[in-house]
């Protein structure tokens, strides 16, 4: 009996590396400290009713957030181990296997359980306020998404101490993800944890769809909305048309693993070709889909922070469309060295090369903002700035790699590793950090230290070209993508050395804005925003309000007349124009109740996924059934809203800091 | 595509600042230093879509400089302010327009090159081309000579001069086949055989690699290539006749099993072992063999 344990324990639990036994230790100590934290303060209620059940856009925003920055953590570890073991030729800190698992879970962690998370957590938070609405359009849905996110992350975080990580690369490509080469658990935990959360977010993308076309405050038509809010709306629509075929790719690839099909097998007719296809078209359009949203805040703020009217709004706005459509007429430039023929490949040349366009388009007039403006280098506005070099530079190297028989050079090389780092992170992590800045005062109704910040600002971006620059270099000198160790007579130490102590430098960057953060949250009685409007010189509706937002966002519906709303409104005052509409009447404001069932039917996702990852039809069975039972139970809740009283506002409203 | 005199001057200047600004090293530089006709042609168009990006990507950064600087708010300042003015039609014509000029030319090279490059295309010689069969194994690389009767692994000698039509598939994993200085990758999927021109120019020693990742020991995936005169080319097939031992089914499925290798030499392969690696995973597609030809080359398991 005993052995029996001992045998399933150790194919059950990770063993054998002293790394993941530092990481097992450290999971049992955080859960403990966590748990008789919560005991000890009497918090789990609080927790519970506050946030766990909660259908609050805001702080449904938050939770993503904090989710996202927990995974840049775990994501940027991954990074610097890797970058620890390439330091110097002929390294042995980590083994190959493992190697191979850390890229595959830092690939999949950065782009779809942070890159994604950030992103919709800037969505919830600002998109209502922005557009002048009280809630999204469907807020029970939207709690939904949020925790099969949450549960999809944490079954792929599983990986690492139960079963085993994938290692099959991001993107999993058959054959070496079919069960030939990789019987473990660790493609199916892929396969799950992507699933749950996909579906997440393609109920995320249909949401915030609805919220933006339904739900924008009278007066705002569509050519007068906030630059951030379009970036969504297409951002949105990309995720509505690309989320569908990631499903359906990774079920096939699951019915090929656990149904024993051939769709991309090597044998029984199956063709990995097929996968590479479908994956790519999913694939691309999401590198958009992350990027777009980043170029509706780099807009927002360059307006702010130079004072002036953002430079070419309709082109803006025809630029981003032209992009989510283009995103889906790329992705076979993933693969101009498979044999595809002149003629397809010099067409996808050319569609990857169009989109240089539009995507030009915006920098010119990012810049033509600030011409004749008056800029002041707050930290949202130093991320910003740093952003357009780096973009502009990024873009560049995308551009060589679109030249197909050239690409013949740079594909599989660390000039391609190279360059989509450099526009991943100077396009989407800095537009992120930028925005999550911009916004902070008025999610937590504080301001973080500005001087903390703009340590953390130079750490990351001159830790950025440290790292990725030389990269580009060791791909020119062969140095192909994924190698997890090199002879000395390549020449590649030297610059492999400089790379590892760049990605250091943002580590160290990281732990400025952690820092920043702590120090925020402990000075916060010193740096409150009393008036709503911390940067003084905000142009949309969310600054109109109080910081941090009642939870019912508007007491009263804002009317809607110009493009930036709430700067032209500041300008009438100021000229002694402003004739303030007859105070209206306020009224009950309707609201959605709060709910358990988004995060219990969640968890069950999370058994059903786990009994597929091993093959325990007892769990798959019990976590299906689960999901059944709470869809069920909440179809026959009748109770879900309910109205906050005129009184009710008003209280708020007087205690809240607004003085405008 | 040849380049002109003064554009390879411009860029015998950009490219090394280029390098010196991020390293400060030039050496080992393979893709840079081409020792054949299609990693030449490949570099020339990197060089023309660098020079043609920064024609825009240049005055945007120079631009973006000198506007933050003039419009910071600061005491004193000089500058304009025009909080309202959001729209010139003149200022987004030429936006717009240069980009769209740029690409559009770029375009055009972009095409013509991926024609005159298509790596199934022959190369133009007075030699006859030799054909390479190469097979990716994990983790390991197999090269068969037909016309000379022999086979090697993880070393690959070519004669100089005379363009080499690689015919490649895989046995494992898809993999992509590199030898940087002599031309860009492709692919080795097994049920496909996938044809790619070479040539080296000159005698000389290079390598290259596995570039797709195929699982373990994908890292150990380097081999030696060396381009040697006709004569010599001669001398070592010559030599592999007479010293080593010949590849058999059966040692081929040894090959076969996962593992590293050193260089191994033999002096002959069973008959259509390349074709039936190819077809072995193919159930349903032959690639133009008949079932008849297909069976033959099954394994007798």
């Amino acid at each position: 009996m005993w052995e029996k344990v001992k045998s399933f324990a150790s194919e059950f639990f990770v063993t054998g590396d002293p790394l993941i036994y530092g990481a097992d230790v450290s999971i049992a100590l955080t859960l403990i400290a966590l748990v008789s934290v919560l005991t000890y303060f009497k918090k789990w209620k609080w927790l519970w009713k506050e946030w766990l059940t909660t259908v609050d856009h805001k702080k449904i925003g938050i939770m993503y957030i904090l989710s996202a920055f927990l995974m840049l953590f775990r994501g940027g570890v991954d990074a610097l181990l890797m970058r620890l073991q390439l330091a110097v030729p002929e390294l042995d800190f980590l083994l190959p296997d493992h190697y191979n698992q850390i890229f595959t879970t830092h690939g999949v962690i950065m782009i779809l359980f942070m890159a994604m998370p950030f992103m919709f957590g800037l969505f919830n938070v600002m998109v209502p306020l922005q557009i002048g609405a009280r809630d999204v359009a469907y807020p029970f849905l939207n709690a939904l998404s949020f925790w099969l996110f949450f549960f999809g992350a944490m079954l792929f975080n599983l990986s690492f101490v139960i079963g085993g990580s994938p290692d099959a690369g991001w993107l999993a490509y058959p054959p070496y993800s079919e069960l030939m080469y990789n019987p473990g658990p660790g493609q199916d935990f892929y396969i799950w944890g992507i699933q749950i959360s996909g579906i997440g977010s393609l109920m995320t993308g249909i949401n915030f769809i609805a919220t933006i076309l339904k739900m924008r405050a009278p007066g705002m038509k569509l050519m007068k909305m906030p630059m951030f809010s379009w970036s969504v709306l297409s951002s949105c629509i990309a995720i509505i048309f690309s989320f569908p075929i990631l499903t359906a790719t990774l079920a096939l690839l699951f019915l090929d693993r656990y149904g024993g099909a051939h769709f991309f097998t090597l044998d029984g007719g199956g063709n990995p070709m097929m996968y590479i296809n479908l994956i790519w078209m999913w694939g691309h359009p999401e590198v958009y889909i992350i990027v777009l949203p980043a170029f509706g805040i780099f807009s927002e703020i360059v307006a702010t922070f130079s004072k002036k009217k953002l430079f070419g709004y309709k082109s803006m706005v025809y630029a981003m469309m032209i992009i989510s459509l283009l995103s889906f007429l790329v992705w076979a430039h993933h693969f101009f060295t498979m044999g595809t023929g002149a003629n397809v490949n010099a067409f996808f040349a050319l569609t990857t090369m169009l989109i240089a366009i539009p995507t030009g388009a915006k920098v010119f007039n990012w810049l033509f903002t600030m011409f004749r403006g008056k800029i002041t280098f707050e930290t949202p506005m130093l991320w910003t700035i740093g952003f357009i070099p780096c973009f502009v530079t990024g873009g560049l190297t995308g551009v060589l790699l679109s030249v197909a028989p050239a690409d013949f050079q740079f594909h599989n090389s660390y000039f391609l590793v190279a360059h989509f780092h450099h526009v991943i992170i100077g396009g989407v992590v800095f537009g992120y950090f930028a925005g999550l800045y911009y916004w902070w005062p008025k999610m937590f109704g504080f301001k973080l230290n500005e001087r903390i910040g703009k340590w953390a600002f130079w750490f990351w971006n001159i830790g950025f070209y440290l790292c990725f620059m030389p990269q580009y270099v060791l791909g020119l000198m062969g140095m192909t993508r994924r190698v997890f160790s090199y002879g000395w007579d390549k020449g590649w130490g030297d610059l492999n050395l400089v790379s590892t102590i760049g990605a250091f430098l943002m580590g160290i960057a990281f732990l400025f804005q952690v820092w920043q953060i702590a120090h925020g949250v402990k000075h916060r009685k010193d740096n409150l925003d009393k008036t709503g409007d911390p940067w003084k010189h905000g142009r949309t509706l969310e600054w109109s309000i109080a910081s941090p937002a009642p939870h019912y966002n508007f007491a009263v519906l804002p009317q809607v007349t110009e493009q930036d709303e709430w700067w032209e409104e500041k300008l009438r005052k100021k000229q002694g124009q402003f004739v303030p509409a007859a105070p209206k009447k306020l009224e009950p404001i309707h609201m959605p109740r709060n709910s358990g069932i988004p995060i219990i039917i969640s968890a069950f996702f999370f058994v059903a996924g786990f009994g597929f990852v091993f093959h325990w039809t007892w769990f798959i069975i019990a976590g299906l059934a689960g999901v059944a039972a709470c869809m069920v139970a909440h179809s026959f809740n009748y109770d879900t809203d309910y109205y906050i009283p005129v009184d009710e506002i008003e209280r708020t409203e007087a205690e809240s800091r607004v003085t405008n | 595509m040849k380049l002109s005199k003064v554009s390879k001057r411009m860029a015998a200047v950009l490219m090394p600042i280029l390098l010196l600004l991020t390293t400060g090293c030039t050496k080992n530089i393979v893709v840079l230093d081409p020792k054949g006709p299609i990693a030449e042609q490949q570099m020339d168009l990197m060089i023309v879509s660098l020079i043609l990006s920064c024609i825009v990507i240049v005055p945007v950064l120079v631009m973006t400089a000198i506007i933050i600087w003039r419009y910071r708010e600061r005491e004193g300042r000089q500058a304009a302010y025009t909080p309202r003015w959001e729209h010139s039609t003149r200022l987004e014509v030429v936006w717009w327009g240069i980009p769209i000029i740029v690409i559009l030319i770029l375009a055009v090279i972009t095409v013509k090159g991926t024609y005159a490059l298509e790596p199934s295309k022959p190369l133009e010689s007075a030699e006859k081309p030799i054909t390479v069969q190469v097979t990716s194994l994990n983790w390991k690389w197999l090269f068969q000579y037909p016309e000379q009767g022999i086979a090697t692994v993880n070393e690959l000698k070519i004669p100089e001069g005379v363009p080499v039509r690689f015919e490649i598939t895989a046995d494992s994993p898809m993999n992509s086949f590199w030898i940087p200085q002599l031309g860009g990758q492709m692919y080795a999927m097994s049920g496909m055989a996938m044809t790619l021109y070479l040539q080296a120019d000159e005698v000389g020693e290079y390598w290259g690699s596995g570039a797709n990742f195929t699982g373990t020991h994908f890292s150990d995936m380097y081999f030696d290539v060396e381009s040697m005169t006709r004569d010599r080319f001669d001398d070592w097939v010559a030599g592999i006749k007479e010293t080593s031992s010949a590849l058999t089914l059966e040692g081929y499925k040894q090959l076969v099993e996962p593992s590293t290798s050193a260089v191994q030499t033999f002096s002959s392969f069973p008959e259509g072992l390349f074709e039936m690696t190819v077809t072995k995973y193919g159930a349903s597609h032959n690639h133009g063999l008949s079932w008849e030809q297909a069976k033959k080359f099954q394994f007798e398991e």
